[in-house]
């Protein structure tokens, strides 16, 4: 039997990444506790405030052991505030804010403004070829610099890097568990053998 | 915006913004040093105004949006979400919150209406709106007007959750019973809810609202917040709750765990422990009808 996938249910949309992976046919787990870590394939971090997740992930013992199985090579999926945890450098953290790392790249939170500035647009996908995604990015992050061992695999029309790929490890800016786009999911899933 | 192709202000994103803060605490704060005590202890929010509802209570009078200068202030000290509160019907303050770019605006009846009317429109914005709502039909008709986010209302400045309690069972039970009719009853449904029959046709299919809906107006305690989250809330708003209580971090730190733990007895014991004073409170029960502002809009 495989291990379903885990969502860490900390905060944020968790709800809307399990609803992508069971319309792909692929079962989850929401993650709150070292054991629920224990008992999955892959884990994705949402969307939500990246401030909060980490803070709540070291009150319930999850940081050390997140970063340890990032280490392992568990496949991992951040969006968003996700992709912030999984940064090895953020600009504009609040004081003291950490992340889980492993991604070489440097992220900065809410680099496109206020809520005003969130925006909706098409854009190429590395590795799906049917057609552009559809992506959301709501208070988004911006990768500004990429390590040499990360690869893009998202761009905004104007070049800003929003997708990258590290061995087990993938994070992006924007939403597709917001926009039912599920090719992404798909992605992740074939990245991480369920 | 960053490319000629980018669209902004669409409902996706407004909606999308409400889908990020859930299972979170949003909390008022009338200081920056409050609002950087919140995003310490983990709120996802803040809600940015003069005088808590516990405070508009007591002093009484017209209560109106926040001095730009405050707003600003909060919103330069923060990395998270700032909101703040339009009064009902008060197109104009709406139009100021827009202009300092906040990112979410409370249409709210914790402030004085400016029209007893009508209600902001609120598809006319670029910024997205919560409003609040007792029941099922008031939740649809601010949908309909172009709210993204819902917020049950409760009694602001309490500390009394009863009327949460009472205006999220209602709209959970009213749901429930959209969901049970057949499709000829579902007209009489939006007749008597007074909503558009699509979104009401939509929320029977679905079982759910159509947007985040949080809990506001009442919770003092990590208790209160975890009822909340177990009659199906996204997330609560904490007011008065927190900084008129007496240990107000230890205080937003514990509601935080509690929203996320809500489902968890040891985890609440945990949290409940050595808070000190709880805010004082008023009971909902002894306050004048003219007094409720759960009463204003409609």
């Amino acid at each position: 039997m495989t291990l379903p996938i885990g969502v860490l249910a900390l905060q944020g949309d968790f709800r809307e990444h399990a609803a992508a992976l069971d319309r792909i046919g692929v079962s989850s787990l929401k993650v709150r506790t070292l054991q629920e870590l224990e008992s999955v394939s892959a884990l994705i971090i949402p969307g939500g405030e990246s401030t909060v997740i980490h803070k709540l992930s070291v009150a319930y013992g999850l940081f050390q052991p997140i970063k340890a199985k990032i280490k392992a090579g568990l496949p991992i999926f951040g969006t968003c505030a996700g992709l912030i945890m999984l940064s090895d450098e953020i600009i504009d953290g609040i004081s003291g804010q950490e992340t889980f790392g492993g991604l070489d790249v440097t992220v900065q939170r809410n680099a496109f403004g206020h809520q005003l500035d969130s925006f909706e647009v098409d854009l190429d996908f590395e590795g799906i070829t049917d057609g552009q995604v559809h992506a959301a990015f709501i208070r988004a992050p911006l990768i500004t610099r990429v390590g040499a061992a990360a690869s893009v695999v998202a761009q905004l029309p104007n070049g800003g890097v929003v997708g990258v790929q590290q061995e087990n490890l993938l994070g992006i800016s924007f939403h597709p568990e917001v926009t039912g786009e599920d090719r992404i999911h798909a992605l992740f899933a074939k990245l991480a053998k369920v | 915006m960053t490319d000629a192709k980018a669209t902004t202000g669409t409902s996706l994103v407004k909606r999308g913004l409400a889908e990020m803060l859930k299972g979170g605490v949003i909390m008022d704060v009338i200081n920056v040093e409050q609002a950087k005590i919140a995003e310490d202890a983990g709120a996802v929010a803040v809600m940015a105004l003069e005088r808590v509802p516990a405070d508009i209570r007591a002093q009484g009078g017209v209560s109106r949006m926040s001095d730009p200068d405050m707003i600003d202030s909060i919103i330069a000290a923060v990395s998270i979400p700032v909101m703040a509160k339009a009064r009902i019907g008060h197109f104009v303050e709406a139009q100021i919150l827009q202009s300092l770019k906040v990112d979410y605006i409370d249409e709210s009846e914790v402030l004085s209406p400016a029209d007893y009317v009508h209600h902001i429109n609120k598809w006319k914005f670029e910024v997205p709106f919560v409003c609040g709502a007792t029941n099922l039909g008031e939740a649809l008709r601010r949908i309909t007007e172009g709210a993204a986010m819902i917020r049950s209302k409760g009694e602001a400045g309490t500390g009394d959750v009863s009327e949460a309690m009472k205006h999220i069972r209602t709209i959970s039970s009213e749901i429930a019973a959209l969901a049970a009719k057949n499709e000829d009853d579902l007209y009489v449904a939006a007749k008597e809810l007074q909503a558009p029959y699509e979104l009401v046709k939509e929320v029977a299919r679905t079982g759910k609202l159509p947007v985040v809906m949080f809990v506001a107006g009442g919770v003092a305690t990590p208790a209160d917040a975890a009822m909340m989250m177990q009659m199906g809330a996204d997330g609560v708003f904490v007011g008065s709750g927190i900084f008129k209580s007496g240990d107000p971090v230890a205080r937003a730190k514990a509601i935080v765990k509690a929203t996320t733990f809500y489902d968890n007895p040891d985890v609440l014991a945990e949290v409940s422990r050595g808070l000190g004073e709880a805010m004082v409170g008023i009971n909902v029960s002894d306050l004048p009808a003219p007094h409720r502002l759960a009463e204003r809009g409609w």
